[in-house]
C-alpha cells in the first residue's frame, strides 16, 4: 500500500464524520431552501430560488446587518477585555498558577449557556441584584434588561472565553528578548506594545475574532431571553421560521445565506489563521 | 567623557542566589572590555543591569558621567546585541535596523539612508528588503550588528552574540567585529565563555567567577600572569599544585608539593616561609627529555623525574600526562620538536622558576 494509500485510509473516519454530520446536512438544507413550503408547514419539493428572492428584500437585509452590527460590537468588546487578561495570563501571572488560571476562564461552561443567560436576568431585571443595590444609594431603577445593550452584553459574557484563550497562546510564546530588544532601540512600553506586541500576536487576534464573530453572527439566546424577543437577529428569525411560522424553505435558505457570509470570512483571513497554525 | 561605564559597588541577588557582588568596575571610554566567565557567573547579569533589563539591588551605573541606575532601557545611551539576536519576525531586514531610529522619530529620507550605510558596514548592502527568516545564522547576526550600531550608542553591548554560529564563521566574525569596533570607535561591552574570543577581541578582560571580579587585565598579561586559581585554571594553566613553601631568598622561593617534590619558582614578593600556595604551570612551559635522572631543583631550574601516563595527540602539539610522584602533569610537546616516546617512558619534567605561577585561592570563601 502506498504511503498516500494509508494516509488515505487513516483519514477515513474523520472523512465519514464529516460528511455524515456536517455536508449531509448542509444538502439537505440546500434541498429544503429550494423547495415551497405546504399549507401544513411541510416542504413542497422544487427547483426555486424563491427563499432566497426573498431573503434579500430589505427588511432581512436589515436584520442580517444588524446581526454583523452585533457581532462586530462583541467580538471588538471582546478583543478589548481579553487582550489584557491574556497578556497578564501569558506575560505575568506566575507560570506555576498559569494552568490553574486558565481553568478558572473555562470555568463558566461547566455551566449550560442557558442556565446562564438566566443568571444574568434575575441580575439585571427591575428587582434584581444591580438595581437592589442601586436603591439603596438612590438610582433607579434603571431598565437594564430587554433591551440591544442587554443583548450585547450577554454576548460579549458568553464569548469572552473564546477569545482569551488563543491570545493567550500566542502571547505565552512572544519571546521576552523580542520585548527587551523594543526597549534596547528606544521604544517605551506603549510603543512596544504597539509596535512589538500587538503585530506578533496578530495570529492570536485573528483566531478570536473569528471564534467570537462566528458564534454571534447566528446568536440566538441572547437576543432572545436578554433582549425579550423584542428585536430580530439572524438566529432568531431563522428560528422563528422553523418553529413559530413553519416556513422551513425560507428559513434553510437564510441559514445558508449565513453559512455563506461564513464561509466568505474564512477565506479572507485565511493568510493569518495559516500563520497561527504554523507558528 | 562618552562612552566611559563606571560599576559602583554593584550587587543583585535572584532569590537567594547572588548573582553579582559588589562589582566595581571602570571602562575606559573607546574600549573592547569583555567580560568572561563560566555560565552562572553574573556576567550576563552584569550586562543586564548596565543595559537596564534588571535593576541593582545596591550600587550605582555611569554611563558618560552620568547615573542611569533608575533609567529604563529605553531612555539609556546603550544599545545590545543579543545572543539569539531577537530580530523583529514581522519586519525585514531594512525594518530590523530601522526601528530604532522610527523610535527616534527620525525622517524618512534619513532612515532609508542610515539603514543602507549600516547595512553595507555589516556587508549585507542591498538585502534590506529580505524577510529575517530568509537569512543565515551569520547574517542574522550582522543585522542584529546593524541594528545596534545605526543608532551610534555610546556603548554598545554584546551578549555572547557568536555563541549560536559555528567554529569557522565565529573566528570570522571576531576579526571583523574587532574591525568595526576600531573603526567606530565606541566603546564595546562583550559577554563570552570563550577564552580565545576574549584573548583575539579585547583591549581588557574582566574575568567573573561566582558574582565577582577575579582580575581585570589586558590579555597579554592575564595570559602571562593569572593572578588566581580560577583565572589560571579557566585560561588553560592546566598544571595546579597545593605547595608550602620552605624557604625564601634572594629572588627565589623553595616550594614543597603536597605531593612532596621540591620546586623553585620566581620571588614575586608574594611567598611567605612556610605559607601553603597553589602554583600553576603552563603545560607548554615544560620539556620532556628522555631518561629519568632526578636532579635536585635549582641551577638551570627544575627537573623533576616521572613516567609517562597517557597521550593525546592534537595535531600541532601532543599532550602528555606525566606521573610525577603522587602527583599527574600535563606536559605540552609541540609537533616540530616532537621526540619517539611511548606509555610508560621514564622521562625528565623541566622548566624554568620563572614559569611557576603563584596562585591566590579566591575559591574555598565560595563554600
Amino acid at each position: 500500500m502506498s504511503a498516500r494509500r494509508a494516509a488515505l485510509l487513516l483519514a477515513l473516519p474523520c472523512l465519514l464524520v464529516l460528511a455524515v454530520l456536517f455536508l449531509a446536512p448542509q444538502a439537505l438544507m440546500f434541498e429544503a431552501s429550494l423547495g415551497r413550503r405546504s399549507a401544513y408547514g411541510g416542504i413542497i419539493h422544487a427547483w426555486s430560488l424563491g427563499s432566497y428572492r426573498r431573503a434579500l428584500e430589505p427588511i432581512y437585509l436589515a436584520i442580517l446587518a444588524r446581526s454583523v452590527v452585533l457581532a462586530l460590537a462583541t467580538t471588538l468588546l471582546c478583543l478589548v477585555f481579553a487582550y489584557p487578561v491574556a497578556y497578564w495570563l501569558g506575560r505575568q501571572a506566575p507560570v506555576r498558577a498559569r494552568s490553574a488560571l486558565l481553568v478558572l476562564v473555562i470555568l463558566p461552561f461547566w455551566t449550560s449557556f442557558l442556565v446562564r443567560m438566566y443568571a444574568w436576568i434575575f441580575m439585571l431585571r427591575t428587582e434584581g441584584l444591580v438595581n437592589t443595590l442601586l436603591a439603596r444609594v438612590g438610582i433607579g431603577p434603571l431598565n437594564l434588561l430587554y433591551n440591544d445593550g442587554a443583548v450585547l452584553l450577554g454576548q460579549v459574557y458568553g464569548e469572552l472565553p473564546f477569545m482569551i484563550l488563543p491570545l493567550y497562546a500566542s502571547l505565552e510564546k512572544l519571546d521576552r528578548s523580542l520585548l527587551e530588544a523594543a526597549a534596547d532601540l528606544g521604544a517605551g512600553p506603549a510603543r512596544a506594545l504597539w509596535r512589538v506586541t500587538l503585530p506578533l500576536s496578530r495570529a492570536g487576534i485573528v483566531a478570536g475574532s473569528l471564534l467570537v464573530f462566528i458564534p454571534s453572527l447566528g446568536a440566538y439566546l441572547a437576543p432572545d431571553l436578554l433582549g425579550g424577543a423584542r428585536t430580530m437577529y439572524m438566529g432568531n428569525l431563522i428560528q422563528a421560521q422553523f418553529a413559530v411560522v413553519r416556513d422551513a424553505p425560507f428559513g434553510a435558505a437564510l441559514s445558508f445565506l449565513l453559512s455563506l457570509v461564513v464561509l466568505l470570512l474564512l477565506v479572507l483571513f485565511r493568510r493569518p489563521l495559516r500563520e497561527s497554525r504554523g507558528a | 567623557m562618552r562612552g566611559q561605564v563606571v560599576f559602583q559597588g554593584l550587587r543583585k541577588a535572584f532569590g537567594d542566589v547572588l548573582a553579582v557582588r559588589d562589582v566595581s568596575l571602570d571602562v575606559r571610554a573607546g574600549e573592547f572590555l569583555t567580560l568572561l566567565g563560566p555560565s552562572g557567573c553574573g556576567k550576563t547579569t552584569l550586562l543586564r543591569l548596565l543595559a537596564g533589563f534588571e535593576s541593582p539591588d545596591a550600587g550605582r551605573i555611569l554611563i558618560s558621567g552620568r547615573d542611569v541606575t533608575a533609567l529604563p532601557p529605553h531612555r539609556r545611551p546603550v544599545n545590545t546585541v543579543f545572543q539569539h539576536y531577537a530580530l523583529f519576525p514581522h519586519r525585514t531586514v531594512g525594518g530590523n535596523v530601522a526601528f530604532g531610529l522610527e523610535m527616534q522619530r527620525r525622517g524618512k529620507g534619513e532612515i532609508a539612508e542610515r539603514v543602507e550605510k549600516a547595512l553595507e558596514m555589516v556587508r549585507l548592502g542591498g538585502l534590506g528588503g529580505r524577510r529575517v527568516s530568509q537569512l543565515s545564522g551569520g547574517q542574522q547576526q550582522r543585522v542584529a550588528l546593524a541594528r545596534a550600531v545605526v543608532l551610534e550608542p555610546e556603548v554598545l553591548l554584546l551578549d555572547e552574540p557568536m555563541a549560536a554560529l559555528d567554529l569557522k564563521l565565529r573566528q570570522e566574525m571576531r576579526v571583523e567585529v574587532k574591525n568595526l569596533q576600531e573603526r567606530l570607535g565606541i566603546t564595546f561591552v562583550f559577554v563570552t565563555h570563550d577564552q580565545d574570543e576574549a584573548l583575539v577581541m579585547s583591549d581588557r578582560i574582566a574575568v567573573m567567577n561566582h558574582g565577582r571580579l577575579e582580575q581585570v587585565d589586558a590579555p597579554e598579561t592575564l595570559y602571562d600572569r593569572p593572578r588566581t586559581r580560577f583565572v589560571a585554571d579557566f585560561l588553560a594553566v592546566r598544571n595546579l599544585l597545593p605547595a608550602t613553601v620552605s624557604s625564601v631568598s634572594s629572588g627565589r622561593a623553595a616550594l614543597r608539593t603536597r605531593g612532596g617534590a621540591a620546586l623553585e619558582a620566581a620571588d614575586d614578593g608574594g611567598y611567605r616561609e612556610g605559607a601553603a600556595v597553589w602554583i600553576g604551570v603552563r603545560p607548554e612551559r615544560m620539556r620532556l627529555e628522555a631518561g629519568g635522572e632526578r636532579t635536585a631543583a635549582g641551577g638551570d631550574g627544575n627537573r623533576l623525574a616521572g613516567t609517562l601516563v597517557d597521550e593525546i595527540y592534537l595535531g600541532d602539539r601532543t599532550d602528555w600526562r606525566v606521573q610525577l610522584g603522587e602527583e599527574t602533569v600535563t606536559v605540552a610537546e609541540p609537533a616540530a620538536s616532537a621526540q619517539p616516546r611511548r606509555r610508560g617512558d621514564a622521562v625528565t619534567v623541566s622548566f624554568p622558576p620563572e614559569a611557576v605561577l603563584r596562585l591566590e585561592d579566591t575559591e574555598p570563601e565560595d563554600r
